[in-house]
């Protein structure tokens, strides 16, 4: 029955009850999906005195903002903290991973890909297994329990992934691009101050994003580098809001939508970018 | 999108596009002048990668034989040097973590290459909304693992959550009729473990019998199988979208010429194409599974009798809470070792490819 060439002329028009099947299936996980946010956001929007168990499928009865205030009164200093720490570290470890980039791309030396493979595989290791010496040097040269620290510790340990990241874009652009540049009697630093940098403004921003997302979105650095709540991150704030003896569960949700806003934002407006860094770097946590 | 993604084949190499070709003429050149300036430029990278990744992490292996299990540092070793790791592997809760982290392992790699795939190939048909349904699928990615846990963990309340859509549903009034009671799952504060298999596995392999630690399904970690499976779905998906467009439409045609029904053209030609990125995704979340923390740590934390407890936990806890660096530092050189087994090979492999 299927036409060799369905796929190329329908304009996604469900027309087999094996398209219907598969729309079907496809709405089915879109509500297993939303489901989590669905109850983020109606119980974050709920007095307390509305949060109750048996209730909570429910959407609010009024609409006065809820868990929001409280949550935004109790995370605000830590949101602050957090984008202290990710904006300074996300442009720092996007530079680095510039040249060490373009270095690893385009002026190979004796034993660059060895070394390469031993910047990359720093991206994998369980940061728990660096975590004790990575403290105890923090707390001697006394960047411990600070924005700083975080901001020093995050751009060192971005400095794989933006490194794979750049290399394989800066991979993509023709030597010959270089070697035109050197005849004309550039340096190679000129070459990189001149020519690659301004060709990789696709590579900072998917570089950018990607490390962004990955700071704000970090835990175990913030909960073993900052024991002092005014300089926490935004993860462990609200871990630590969750984890209260008595749950405000309104509060507790809408602290996880404003904690999920950032990342969310640049996955709505940038999500393009968003996918290739992703897949590009493919790793997580 | 799917071009945007093409532009990085993964399922390839993650090194793709390395070009061995550089004009020999330029090359001497080059030699000649020495390449001093690049070595200069990633020299301060380089020692920040050998120290904060390489030394310290020799520096974890030495405090893992050592005798450092207080606040005052004592880096003398101990008798036998290995008694830390003997020690740990002897607790039950070490055991535990090792049945949980493998358990865990298997399921969410399961499930969360299984809906990957499927929502891949249902998004394939390129139907109406595509692009929308394929953002939601790929959104909680973007969030971070304590946003996940904290939302799950109150989904996955016994009081409330999906057991009361178990009772919405219909099913607990169905069970009342055959007079059995009502479906009513504790979760992630249920310490029972589903499916033990002790006895079976013990007749097959006699050191089996002296684990102290009850090996099969933790209930209270299927909450956390489902949290995970709930992020990362999302991401197999876009790696299979990605995958998906380098098939040759030729191919799937041919198939269908042959006769292959849609089924067939399916498990015969797509499925096998995507090999190379499912193998990716083994590895990939495979690795993001055995370092996890911050989803356990959010959502029950050790959970009831170590029924959610995992070695990123774990080593948090010696270390942080205990303050016992030396077997905190072992379960960390565990973890290091067991990432180590499923990278390694990964870029040996890519990069002897490159070359």
């Amino acid at each position: 029955m299927k036409a060799p060439f369905a796929g190329s002329l329908r304009l996604g028009i469900p027309r087999s009850i094996g398209d219907w099947a598969a729309l079907g299936a496809l709405c089915f996980f879109l509500g297993v999906f939303v489901m989590p946010l669905y109850l983020m956001a109606v119980t974050g929007l709920k007095e307390g005195t509305n949060v109750s168990l048996s209730s909570m499928w429910n959407l609010p009865q009024s609409l006065t903002g809820g868990g929001f205030s409280e949550a935004w009164k109790r995370l605000s200093p830590s949101m602050v903290n957090s984008l202290l720490m990710t904006i300074p570290a996300t442009i720092i470890s996007s530079v680095l991973g510039a040249v060490n980039g373009y270095v690893f791309s385009k002026c190979k030396f004796k034993g660059s890909n060895v070394l390469f493979i031993v910047f990359v595989f720093g991206m994998f290791i369980p940061y728990q297994s660096i975590i004790i010496p990575l403290v105890k040097f923090l707390q001697t040269i006394n960047l411990y329990g600070s924005v700083l620290g975080l901001i020093v510790v995050h751009v060192i340990y971005g400095i794989p992934i933006t490194a794979l990241l750049f290399r394989n874009f800066f991979d993509t652009l023709p030597n010959e691009l270089i070697e035109a540049a050197k005849i004309d009697g550039a340096t190679l630093m000129n070459v990189l101050l001149r020519i690659m940098l301004p060709l990789a403004r696709p590579a900072f921003i998917v570089a950018g994003i990607y490390q962004f997302t990955n700071i704000w979105n970090d835990f175990l650095f913030g909960v073993t580098i900052v024991p002092n709540p005014k300089a926490q991150p935004i993860t462990v704030a609200l871990n630590n809001l969750s984890g209260s003896f008595s749950v405000d569960w309104n509060v507790v949700m809408a602290g996880a939508v404003v904690a999920a806003i950032p990342t969310a934002l640049i996955y709505i407006f940038l999500g393009k970018f968003f996918v290739r860094g992703m897949l590009a770097g493919s790793v997580k946590g | 999108m799917s071009s945007e993604q093409s532009k990085y084949p993964i399922g390839r190499s993650l090194f793709e596009g390395v070009s061995s070709e550089s004009l020999p003429k330029t090359k001497s050149r080059r030699q000649n002048r020495g390449p001093l300036l690049p070595v200069f430029l990633v020299t301060p990278s380089a020692i920040a990668i050998i120290v904060f990744i390489y030394a310290f992490i020799l520096f974890t292996l030495w405090t893992s034989v050592s005798r450092w299990n207080s606040p005052v540092m004592n880096l003398s070793l101990r008798d036998p040097a290995w008694i830390t790791y003997s020690q740990m592997f002897g607790a039950v809760r070490w055991q535990c973590d090792l049945r949980n982290l493998g358990v865990f392992t298997v399921i969410f790699l399961v499930v969360a290459i299984g809906v990957g795939l499927l929502l891949a190939l249902l998004l394939d048909r390129k139907l109406v909304a595509s692009g929308f349904f394929r953002n939601v699928f790929l959104f909680p990615y973007a969030l971070s693992f304590i946003v996940t846990g904290v939302a799950w963990r109150w989904i996955f309340n016994p009081e409330a959550g999906v057991n009361l859509l178990f009772s919405a549903c219909g099913i607990n009034k169905l069970l009342a009729l055959f007079g059995a009671p009502p479906l009513k799952p504790g979760w992630i504060t249920d310490p029972s473990i589903l499916f033990p298999v002790n006895d079976i596995l013990g007749k097959v392999f006699p050191p089996v019998n002296d684990l102290s630690v009850q090996l099969g399904i933790p209930v209270a970690l299927i909450p956390v199988v489902i949290a995970a499976s709930w992020q990362l779905s999302g991401f197999a998906m876009a790696m299979y979208i990605a995958g998906l467009a380098v098939v040759p439409d030729e191919l799937r045609e041919a198939a269908r010429i042959d006769g292959a029904s849609e089924w067939q053209v399916y498990t015969r030609v797509i499925i096998p194409q995507l090999t190379p990125v499912t193998i990716s995704l083994v590895i990939i979340l495979g690795h993001i599974s055995l370092k996890i923390f911050d989803l356990v740590f959010a959502m029950t934390g050790a959970g009831p009798g170590f029924a959610t407890d995992v070695p990123g936990v774990f080593v948090f806890e010696q270390t942080f809470k205990a303050i016992r660096y030396n077997t905190g530092a072992a379960a960390s050189i565990v973890m290091l070792v067991l990432v180590a087994i499923v990278i390694v090979p990964y870029l040996w492999r890519t990069a002897r490819r490159t070359k």
